[in-house]
């Protein structure tokens, strides 16, 4: 008797039957059938730790709703990406992040090019119902190149696992908990004398215009994060 | 008695860009006009707003007691509200001096920055309220139209739509910041 090459689940995602390899995530299963979830913290490329909430699925015979991005495939599981229970608490979440801080898209340098931007367009987001919050925060420009503007960050903390993970710096991290919450160099020291290796890849894969090249500055700022599982696989193959 | 709609637009705490874009739509106002009055606007001479407006779109957010006493009548007013563009929606630009409050931007521009004479105008000016806040926070608004400012298709597409109860699916027509 030969063994399977692999250990194959079977599934259900809205309706369709498939199948998937033991230790696949809903969401590499939803993506490699051409099933949208919506997502704002997973990065191809990078650790995902189901901070945004956004992939939340429903799991048939579960009250709980499980980040798609970090749960795992059973077999004979049934999921639900796109009920509406799914549609007004992602409708909600945006509506938090926007309310939490400063996002004020006109005047952003990621204006068109955002993530946040184009989700709250896809879920049907018009208005934000919650009170928004106006925090004072700051916007460190000390670096010579790039600057964060915490009033635009959301928290998805791609910055910190690829300066971790891919550029093995480990300058980002977050500080604080909860509202208070930031990111931070270093040990909050200021990111132009921190020691950063001025790689740009924490620009490149922020979904906001949280962080930005200075030379940017009022025009397009389109990100370019494709070169992530480019460079993986590179590393791979050596 | 003209069986045309009554259409009104008003300008609260915005940079009129919403106005302009909506006289962007250009001769297509002209077939607007088939369809409906203007009985009061920055770009009519009536002084007063008026009772029973069929659609009223507002730009601008709600900055001082002025603008709100303005939204307030608008509602009371009008069948439906529209909130026009992203100051109206969000807060947008106007709100971006809410973190640090009204009396830190009129005394960087009015003492900070005056060479001659340095005082906050009082007279005739309306106070300004501690947070510049939508209009949604206030009265209640039937439809929200996002863009900074919206397009004038943006406008021809959703007014065409709600006046003739055609469906609207304004996520697909706009979004905030657009």
């Amino acid at each position: 008797m030969t063994e399977a090459p692999f250990d194959v689940k079977t599934l259900e995602i809205d309706g369709r039957e498939l199948s998937a390899r033991r230790g696949q995530t809903i969401l590499e299963v939803a993506r490699e059938n051409d099933i949208n979830i919506p997502t704002l913290c997973n990065m191809e490329g990078l650790s995902n730790v189901g901070a945004c909430r956004l992939c939340l699925v429903e799991i048939k015979g579960s009250n709980k709703l499980l980040p798609a991005c970090v749960a795992t495939v059973s077999e004979g599981m049934v999921v639900s990406t796109n009920t509406e229970r799914l549609q007004k608490h992602r409708r909600n979440i945006l509506e938090l992040l926007f309310a939490e801080r400063n996002h004020v898209c006109s005047v952003c340098v990621s204006n068109g090019h955002c993530e946040l931007q184009s989700m709250a367009q896809d879920q049907g987001l018009t208005h934000v119902r919650m009170p928004y919050r106006n925090p004072h925060l700051p916007v460190d420009a000390s670096h010579e190149r790039f600057t964060v503007d915490h009033n635009r960050c959301i928290l998805c903390t791609r910055c910190v696992r690829v300066c971790g993970e891919i550029e093995g710096a480990h300058v980002w991290d977050v500080m604080g908990r909860g509202i208070d919450s930031m990111v931070i160099t270093d040990l909050h020291e200021d990111w132009g004398k921190s020691t950063c290796t001025r790689c740009g890849k924490c620009v490149q894969v922020c979904p906001t215009g949280a962080l930005f090249d200075k030379s940017k500055i009022g025009s397009d700022h389109p990100k370019y994060p494709d070169f992530l599982p480019y460079l993986n696989l590179m590393r791979e193959a050596r | 008695m003209s069986s045309k709609l009554k259409l009104a637009t008003a300008w609260l705490d915005g940079c009129s860009g919403c106005h302009m874009s909506f006289l962007d739509m250009d001769e297509r106002l002209l077939e607007l006009a088939e369809l409906v009055d203007v009985v009061y606007s920055p770009v009519v001479d009536t002084k007063d707003f008026p009772d029973n407006v069929d659609i009223a779109l507002v730009e601008g957010a709600v900055a001082s007691v002025d603008d709100e006493k303005k939204i307030r009548k608008i509602r009371a007013h009008s069948r439906m509200l529209i909130a026009m563009g992203d100051c109206a929606i969000t807060g947008n630009v106007p709100s971006m001096r809410n973190p640090i409050g009204p009396d830190a931007i009129l005394d960087r521009a009015y003492f900070e920055n005056a060479t001659i004479q340095p005082q906050i105008p009082c007279v005739v000016v309306p106070k300004l309220l501690k947070t510049v806040k939508p209009i949604h926070e206030f009265v209640k608004v039937d439809v929200f139209l996002p863009g900074c400012p919206p397009s004038a298709d943006t406008f021809h597409t959703a007014l065409t739509a709600l006046i003739t109860g055609e469906p609207l699916d304004i996520p697909a027509l706009t979004r905030f910041g657009a």
